[in-house]
Order: structure tokens, then sequence, then C-alpha cells
């Protein structure tokens, strides 16, 4: 009886062309790898290493002053260039500006992210994400021309610390050497701080969700182990949340190293990096100084990554 | 024997819910103290005002006599095991357990020969070095252990520690943590949702049940004497009759609950019995003894537990036939409501 209704029961009907190739990728893991990442691996290896490869070359070219033609010999050229006073300036330059915008975004993004994951709820919370985000919605090149009419002698800023009874305070700042200058927007004081307000928020997301991840009972262990707040934050969460710190200061560090609007519209006069790389393979043509600058910045990434990383900055990671 | 913590009406609300209701407790010094209750019934609410993570809405909670209202956990005498041991990623196990002793200036040499004894003691010594994450939950379990006995509490306050592993080890766990606090002679306040795990190590249980405590007892008293149909059920197993089932079977209107290992079949017993009878609904094995589910006044479900004979079930009856239970009247364990 058993045997005869089994035998009754209708063949399995024929796979479908779909159902063939789902049976392929199911017994074929790698062909499933392949189609993953396939296209994007092409992409990276093609535009991110390959122009990578490519800079790093033209970097080694020789740049021939008189006809302004490059040929591919190689030489060290370019990098001796790079250790020339006038043109380490412009490295050197960068670089502190790039560590101060970085130091002042974790100073200023900490506290803030802190609230936002640990106290923020409900409306509060989207609200602090709307207005950490929205800046980035606007044209960074309005922000920037906003910035110079802010800080404009008969801008707000101005106008309040004149009211603040604050003026001499400021007149003195800017007469100090590595802050000062003839007023606020050609200061290399309002240059700090209008990169500051541009990086800011690329250094609070990450800084953010990496204290996301700390467990609220991590905190209440600490505290109950006998820890102060103060003890709480430097044993438990700085160690846990600096990932988040380091991811923040290379955006900040490296978006710095690169931009070369922000020097030219604020600040006193002197080259940045990026400015300086425009200058070279734009209106001088000098394609491998150019590359030899550009390579400046992803060295020093490189070496800050190496640095975070025997500083134990990934070990919570 | 001096009080080791006492809570005096304390409540706990939470917007309009009172996750802890006007609870009046006596913890007393050495004692091993099982906070026994379903989830949401309060009692890990109320570990936490003992730890400070939490604070009174209203009343007094006191750790040897001194007002804790208002004190943060780290300047409170108590140490916590967490439910999922919360140990730090970022150290290792030596680390994490010297983490106390750091706090308060132990030099270093001195911290780390004490947090080799205390690993010694839950039987680590040799995983000083590893990181929690290359630990087996058992493992993770101890090094907590260890992070909060090193500041020689003399209240050690362990929330559902034993919840994440499994049942062999759990039972492992059960016997070592009795022991341990028979030999520190701290007192242990412990929350568990498993009554076994309370019954077997605790010196007395308090049953959670909404915010307030149902009775306080030790397990033998609180299996014996269940003060109300909760506790009776919560408890061990129990088939708790209402007033007026009550009133049927034995003409007095007051609710009583009966042991299924108490009820026999009629047969089986003489003397001063109540007898029911009812149909055999079904028979589960369970190894040293069976359960049968007897319906009785075709509407009550009455379990019945009986040993196994040679390792079998022996049935009263045919599923779906007819049965008479009964059970002694002392048996009847008279309920409060």
């Amino acid at each position: 009886m058993m045997t005869a209704s089994l035998s009754a029961s209708p063949a399995v009907p024929p796979l479908s062309l779909w159902q063939r190739l789902g049976v392929a990728l199911y017994r074929h893991p790698g062909l499933q790898l392949a189609l993953l990442l396939g296209l994007p691996l092409l992409w990276f290896l093609v535009v991110y290493i390959g122009s990578l490869a490519t800079l790093l070359a033209q970097s080694f070219f020789t740049f021939d002053d008189f006809t302004m033609e490059v040929s591919r010999e190689l030489t060290l050229a370019n990098y001796q260039q790079l250790l020339q006073p006038a043109n380490f300036d412009v490295v050197l330059r960068t670089l502190v500006m790039a560590s101060a915008v970085s130091l002042a975004s974790a100073v200023l993004a900490f506290p803030l992210a802190y609230y936002m994951v640990r106290y923020a709820r409900g409306w509060k919370k989207g609200f602090f994400y709307v207005a950490v985000m929205l800046p980035m919605w606007a044209s960074y090149i309005v922000k920037v021309y906003a910035w110079t009419v802010l800080l404009a002698k008969d801008g707000i800023v101005y106008w309040s610390y004149q009211h603040l009874g604050l003026g001499g305070a400021v007149d003195w700042l800017m007469t100090l050497p590595l802050l000062g200058g003839n007023s606020l927007t050609t200061s290399h004081l309002g240059r700090f701080a209008v990169f500051t307000y541009i990086w800011l928020p690329f250094m609070i997301l990450p800084v953010q969700a990496a204290l996301e991840r700390v467990p609220t009972n991590l905190l209440q262990a600490s505290s109950d182990l006998g820890a102060s707040g103060a003890q709480t934050f430097r044993h438990v969460i700085l160690p846990l949340a600096f990932p988040g710190v380091v991811a923040g200061s290379i955006f900040t560090f490296s978006l710095t190293l690169g931009d070369y609007i922000i020097p030219q519209i604020i600040g006193p006069s002197g080259l940045f990096i990026g400015s300086m790389v425009y200058t070279m393979q734009g209106s001088i043509g000098n394609m491998p100084l150019a590359a030899a600058f550009t390579v400046v910045p992803v060295v020093i990434i490189a070496l800050y990554l190496s640095g975070a990383r025997k500083l134990g900055a990934f070990d919570a990671l | 024997m001096s009080i080791a913590v006492q809570f005096q009406q304390v409540s706990r609300h939470y917007d309009s819910v009172r996750a802890v209701d006007d609870i009046s407790l006596d913890i007393v010094e050495g004692e091993f103290f099982s906070m026994l209750g379903p989830s949401g019934s309060g009692k890990t609410t109320s570990l936490r005002l003992i730890a400070g993570f939490e604070q009174p809405s209203i009343g007094s909670i006191r750790i040897f006599g001194q007002e804790a209202a208002g004190l943060p956990p780290n300047l409170r005498a108590v140490n916590t095991v967490f439910q999922d041991y919360a140990l730090f990623p970022h150290m290792n196990v030596l680390d994490n357990v010297a983490y106390g002793l750091m706090l308060k200036g132990v030099s270093k040499d001195e911290r780390y020969r004490r947090a080799e004894e205390m690993l010694e003691m839950v039987k680590l010594g040799q995983y000083g070095t590893r990181r929690p994450a290359a630990l087996s939950g058992g493992q993770r379990q101890r090094v907590a252990l260890a992070r909060a006995l090193i500041l020689q509490p003399r209240v050690l306050l362990l929330d559902e520690p034993l919840g994440a592993l499994d049942l062999k080890l759990r039972e492992q766990m059960q016997t070592e943590l009795k022991a341990l606090q028979r030999r520190l002679g701290i007192t242990f306040i412990y929350v568990t949702h498993d009554q076994g795990e309370a019954m077997s190590m605790s010196d007395r249980v308090a049953v959670f049940n909404k915010g307030r405590i149902e009775q306080v007892a030790a397990p033998q008293l609180l299996y014996n004497q269940p003060a109300t149909a909760f506790v009776a059920d919560f408890v061990g197993a129990a088939n708790v009759f209402d007033g007026e089932l009550a009133g049927t079977l034995v003409g007095q209107q007051r609710a009583f609950a009966v042991r299924p290992e108490r009820i026999r079949p009629a047969g089986q017993l003489d003397g001063d019995v109540v007898r029911v009878p009812g149909k055999l609904l079904d028979i589960q094995y369970l190894g040293a003894v069976s359960r049968y589910e007897v319906e009785v006044f075709g509407q009550k479900v009455v379990s019945m537990v009986l040993p196994n004979e040679n390792g079998n079930a022996v049935a009263p009856a045919e599923i779906g036939a007819a049965v008479t239970l009964a059970w002694p009247r002392q048996a009847m364990l008279p309920l409060a409501g």
C-alpha cells in the first residue's frame, strides 16, 4: 500500500534554468565569490591601485625645466627638491595644520559623540545626527566663502568679540607668530577654525560609531570595581573608542593634507601641499614634482597608522 | 549576626512601571541569599539597587548599616559578577583581574601576584596572558568571579552568572560557587530565574513576582510551606486548586496546592486521604519517574509523578481510561491567595 502510493507520486518536475543556475552556484562557492567580488575588485585594482601605482611611478620621472617636458628617465631629483627649504616649509606648514585640526576635532568630537551615544534619546538623538550631517549637505565652496564673511572686519565674529570686550585679546592673538595675521580672515587662526569646522563631522561620526560599540555594562563593571568617572574614561572608554579617533583623524588629517581651496581663500599667504600640487600640475605642468608632493601625505598616513598600531590603537577591534 | 544589606520600603519606578514595589528585606551577613523570580519580577533591579547602578525612587537601602542611596557604585563595599561577565576586551585576563587593585594604586608586582593567586583559586592559573575572547564561557565566568573577589568584598552580587552556560557546566559551577561561599564566609546575593539553582545553593530564597516579594524562606520551608499560589507553582511543580475547587473537593473554600509526587492511584493509599475520579490524558516518561496528566472534574488537569519500576513506567490505566487519584490530607499545602 505504502510503496504503491509512493511509486504513484508524480515525478519531480525538471529544474528551470534559474534553478539550475542556483544549483551550480550552490555547488561552486568559488563561482559565487567571483560573481560577488569580480567587478568591484577589478574597479578597485584598476582605478585605485592602478592610479596610485602610476602616481608613484610619475614621482620618479624627470622634468626638464627648460623644455617643460616630462621624460621617463627615473630620478630621485623630485624628492630631493622636496627637501629644499621652500618646499619643505610647505610640507611642514601643512603637517602642523593637519595635526592641529585633527587634535582639535578629536577634542571637540569626543564629548559630543559621547553625549549622542550615552544620553541622547528619541528626537534628541535624531536632532544631533542631522545637525552633524547637515553641514555636509551644503557645498564646500559656499561654506568656505561664508566663513570669509563671518570672519571679516565688519562680520559677526568681529562684532561679537568687540561687544564682549575681547577686542584687545584678539588683537594680541593676531600678533603671535604661529596664530596671527593682519586680520582674522588672513590669520593662521582663522584658517585653522575653518578647517576644523569643515572636517569636524568626519571625526564625530567614527568616534560616535566606536563609542556605540562600547557596552554599558563594561562601564558599570569598571565603576563597580572602584573606578571614578575619570578612571573609567581613561582605562575603559578611551582605549575602546580609540580606533574610532584614529579612523576619524585619518579623515581630518588626510583631508587637510590634500586641501588646496581653504589655504587660498582664508589665512595668510604660503602654500599648502594641496595648493602646491595644484600649481605644479596645472600652471607649471611639472607632473613629477606634483606626484612627489602627493606621495608625502600617503607616506605620512602610512607611518601614522603603523605608529597607532604599535601603540595598540587597534587591539580593541 | 549583623545585617549585611537592608531594604526599607524600597520602590523603583520607571514612569508608570513599578519594577520594584515597596520591598523591605534583611539579608544577613555570611548567608547565601537568592533572589528568585521570572523575568521582569524585580529581582535584577533589586540587585542593581544594591550595586548602585540604579537609585531607589523611594526608600532606604543600607549596606552594613550605612545608607547607600545616593552613593555611586565605586563607593560601595560590594562587587558584582555580571550576567554576561562584562570582561574588558582590551585587557588580558591578568589585567582584568588586577583592575580593581590597579585603581586603588597597588603596585604592579603586588597586584599581579594577587591576581595570579585569584586565578589559581578559580583554577585558571595558566590563562593570565590570554584575552577574554580566547576563553570559553565557563572560563570567562571564573575570570569575572576572580575580578570581583580580588577586592575582598563583604558582599558579592551575582546576576544570573550561570545563565549562559550549558546544563552540565552549570551544575558543576553551582557546587563550586557554594563551596567558595562557604570557604570565604562572605555574603552572596544571587539572582536567578532557575528555581533548582536557587534551591540547591541558598540558605534563604526570596521569591519575587511583579516587583514584590511573595515569600522569603529557607528552600525546604519554601517547598513545604509555600505562602502563595505563585510560590507553590514557581518553586517546584504544584497542582494548585482554587477556593471553588477546594470547596467541591474537601468542603472548605480555601485554595491549596498538592505536589505531583504526593499523588498516587487511589488503590495505593489508605487512611485520611482525598480521592478524586479522573481520566488519564497523557504519560510523559522522564527516566527515573513518569508524569501522568489526569483530567479531573472534566476541566482541571492534575499532574501525578510516580517512580518508574525497573526503568519502566507503571501506568495505572490506559490513556483515555478512568483513573481515581488520591493524596494524604496532610499533603495539602494551604495557600494565602
